[in-house]
């Protein structure tokens, strides 16, 4: 196979400065704990439901406890210990909660041993759901055979979960290997997760658990009639990043878009919290094999692709170096990366080559994902198709993990059914006719793309040095990443983050990382 | 006047040709291509050769068609609506608003509701600009604040009051379901109830915005793709020497 000559030893320098970034922001999340995090745990041990305002009751049992008895030492023991005293289910518990049915005084007659028995007995629960969530993806996995990469990742948008299930269906009728649902604008911005199908949303459709399912049950219906493992995508970015994450684990989503500073950076989430949560998020994927895709690719919509390619290189080791700290495989780290070179400048499409076998090249066993041309795209059609397919070519010679389809209509709106079997012939067609391609041909010793990448690399590591040096939320406050100025406390879901207390705890937490080690 | 009258050009005038496709929900097959004819017939085209058909899920096929268009337009009766002021370069504006205006002009601008992409207002408004045409904070006659995306209107119109602004821009991308629509028209709904609407020169921005869109929503204009700052600042230094009353 076509490769580059890299530098490993520079490589092996990088990599080790990711991760002593990574241990300084490590540092933080270690005293921090939010809100979202101890709503997951509500989730993980069978809370559901919402009240008739639609508020769901996670959020209003976090609030009440929040009010009443302060979270800073977390909502696990305490929850447990509202458990023993009632004798009742999880769900009856919280309903009993939020029913102000529960005098908050006379808790502490419980005997500690019951509650440390219920306790355990929910953690074991809550780890069973992530269990047996793995071990159904392993099972499917086993039974089909595997795709072979570049995977075909199309996704759905219409708003209406619905008409989303039926978009999917043709997708995967014409090759796609991965759908993702897109989110409606704006959720990200919720502080908590709509409940029950949905069919209105912009620019997508609203990430719910019952949507999930929806979703989930129809792609295992067209799996099992196609003979192919169909994957399933959604969102575990924004205000909820853990409590989505336990979600799909519920519903046996296959990926989630999950990435360290994308919620900083491009939705003005608080830092902190961003942090947080993705950590817990991340923990509780690696336990239910889900995998997770970054987010690198944003970067290029706002910053010039050719000057700032080393910051998605450099945040691609640092999103790398954070999702080891929460325990996922190189296997389930999906880095992204994009096609966005300006196409006007002569010889564009080298530099794509450089940067996407770099970036293959970088993380050997990561299923790297590939992001199309878009803001490059033209309202004119014809001319957008011939960038993607440009784009496929780029993708199959560089042996990329999972490619996300490109649309012709990219300018113009969230995918037709039309476009997307537009795309994918387009795909197929590539893909196939240049199957073998890459390893026939050799990249020229020094050649442009050798020196392109030499330069990003040389680039990327003085980044990290500064970054280092400064620390990350330094830098993210200096605008070097993509552009954009986020300080450390300013941002939304600021007032979620709270100081652990010292009788903080988080069971789950706690055993996830116990059986990382 | 004399009548132009038009009609598609394929490569023979006046011959009408059009192309397009479309997906219809049935299953592929000869009465599908059927139907797909007769709908274009019903489009008032005829000729109608349907070149493509095929299957892209169960029960959805895909048609593309060419077809010679009937009606004819008459030109001379097309008016369209955008922006008319003399376009003027950065230092002709600068120039201007120092001798006439003899004031800094006050820009305040957003991408307001739930719309997260800034692209499009920082091109207008951020010093790099779009182009090569350098944006409206490079002015040195403009005061030009960018309060950037997922603000709210309430924090636009207060910012605007705060800083005394001339002008609000307003820029939004996300379109499906009108939802650039409902914002647009919250903000003018907003300033409308509190009596402010005639104080700021309004303006409205984005890749589906034109002029007359934005005229129809209660917006002062409208600019869309392709838009360069120099356009903007053009218009809004003519539109205020002229509510101002400065000749
Ligand atoms: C970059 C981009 C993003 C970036 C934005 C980064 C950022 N900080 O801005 C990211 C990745 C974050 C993003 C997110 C989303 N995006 Co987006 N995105 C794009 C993309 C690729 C390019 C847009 C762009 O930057 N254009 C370049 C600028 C310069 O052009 P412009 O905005 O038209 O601006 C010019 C003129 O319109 C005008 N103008 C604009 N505003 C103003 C204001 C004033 C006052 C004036 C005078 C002029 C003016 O002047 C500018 C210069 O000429 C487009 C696809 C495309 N190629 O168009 C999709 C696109 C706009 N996105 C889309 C969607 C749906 C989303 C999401 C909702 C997806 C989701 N569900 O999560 C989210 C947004 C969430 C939210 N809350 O809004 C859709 C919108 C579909 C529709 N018509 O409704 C598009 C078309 C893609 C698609 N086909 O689905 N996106």
């Amino acid at each position: 196979m076509a490769r580059l000559r890299i530098n490993s030893r520079q490589v092996s320098r990088m990599k080790k400065l990711a991760t002593e970034i990574s241990s300084d922001v490590q540092e933080l999340i270690s005293r921090h704990s939010s809100v979202s995090i101890e709503r997951t745990i509500l989730r993980l041990y069978g809370v559901d439901g919402v009240d008739e305002d639609g508020t769901p009751i996670p959020n209003l049992v976090a609030d009440r406890v929040k009010e009443k008895e302060g979270i800073e030492n977390g909502i696990s023991h305490f929850f447990a210990k509202t458990m023993a005293k009632t004798g009742k289910s999880s769900q009856k518990t919280a309903e009993m909660i939020v029913g102000g049915k529960i005098d908050f005084s006379k808790l502490d007659k419980v005997p500690q041993e019951k509650v440390i028995q219920t306790e355990t007995a929910l953690v074991d629960t809550a780890l069973h759901v992530l269990d047996s969530s793995r071990e159904r993806k392993h099972e499917k996995e086993t039974t089909y055979p595997s795709p072979k990469p570049p995977l075909r990742y199309l996704i759905v948008a219409t708003g209406n979960i619905y008409e989303d299930r039926t978009q999917a269906e043709s997708a995967v009728t014409s090759g796609a290997d991965i759908i993702a649902v897109i989110r409606s604008t704006a959720q990200s911005l919720l502080d908590y997760i709509p409940h029950g199908p949905t069919t209105e949303g912009f620019g997508g459709t609203f990430a719910t658990q019952a949507n999930f399912r929806i979703m989930r049950e129809a792609l295992d219906r067209i799996s099992e009639k196609e003979g192919r493992f169909i994957r399933l995508v959604n969102y575990a970015s924004g205000l909820c990043m853990p409590e989505i994450a336990a979600c799909a684990a519920y519903e046996d989503l296959d990926i989630l878009l999950n990435d360290s500073m994308y919620g900083i950076l491009f939705r003005d989430i608080n830092m902190k919290r961003t942090f947080v949560d993705q950590y817990f998020s991340r923990l509780i994927c690696a336990r239910a094999n889900i995998m997770i895709n970054t987010g690198e690719d944003n970067y290029l919509t706002t910053a010039d692709a050719i000057d700032n390619f080393y910051t998605v290189t450099t945040s691609q080791m640092i999103n790398e170096a954070m999702a080891k700290k929460a325990g996922l495989s190189e296997e389930l780290i999906g880095l992204g990366h994009a096609f966005e070179v300006d196409p006007e400048i002569e010889n564009s499409f080298l530099y794509e080559l450089a940067h996407a076998q770099l970036t293959r090249q970088l993380f050997p066993r990561s299923p790297v994902k590939y992001m199309p041309p878009t803001r490059y795209k033209s309202t004119d059609i014809f001319y957008s198709h011939t960038l993607d397919t440009l784009f496929n070519l780029a993708s199959i010679l560089t042996d990329q993990g999972i490619h996300l389809a490109g649309i012709l209509t990219e300018a113009i709106h969230t995918p037709l059914m039309q476009d997307r079997h537009k795309s994918l012939s387009s795909i197929n067609y590539v893909f196939n006719t240049a199957a073998s391609l890459k390893d026939e041909i050799e990249f020229k010793r020094n050649g442009f793309i050798e020196k392109r990448t030499r330069q990003i690399l040389g680039q990327a590591e003085k980044f990290l040095k500064e970054i280092q040096k400064k620390g990350l939320m330094k830098v993210i406050s200096e605008g070097k990443f993509a552009d954009i100025k986020r300080s450390k406390d300013s941002g939304k879901g600021l007032d979620g983050v709270f100081e652990k207390g010292p009788l903080y705890s988080n069971p789950i937490m706690d055993r996830l990382e116990q059986d990382i080690e | 006047m004399k009548h132009q009258m038009i009609k598609p050009y394929g490569d023979t005038l006046n011959d009408g040709i059009v192309q397009l496709s479309f997906t219809l929900p049935v299953e592929y097959s000869e009465k599908a291509k059927k139907a797909a004819e007769l709908y274009a017939s019903q489009l008032n085209l005829e000729n109608i050769v349907v070149a493509h058909a095929s299957r892209i899920a169960d029960n959805f096929t895909f048609f593309i068609i060419y077809a010679s268009a009937v009606p004819m337009l008459d030109y001379t009766s097309v008016v369209s609506t955008e922006v008319k002021v003399p376009h003027m370069k950065i230092h002709q504006i600068n120039r201007l608003i120092r001798d006439k205006l003899k004031r800094k002009i006050v820009a305040v601008g957003a991408a307001i509701g739930s719309d997260a992409h800034t692209v499009g207002i920082d091109a207008i408004m951020n010093m790099k600009g779009y182009h090569q045409d350098y944006g409206l904070e490079r002015y040195s006659q403009f005061r030009a604040v960018n309060m950037g995306a997922q603000v709210t209107s309430e924090a636009l119109i207060s910012k605007a009051l705060e800083l005394n602004a001339d002008a609000i821009l307003v820029s939004q991308t996300v379109t499906q379901k009108d939802t650039h629509i409902r914002h647009f028209t919250e903000l003018v709904e907003l300033l409308e109830a509190e009596n402010l609407r005639g104080r700021f020169i309004l303006v409205a921005g984005g890749p589906k915005i034109t002029n007359e869109l934005a005229i129809e929503l209660g917006y002062d204009a409208g600019f869309g793709p392709h838009t360069v700052p120099s356009m903007v600042a053009s218009y809004l230094i003519v539109k205020i020497l002229e509510k101002e009353g400065i000749k």
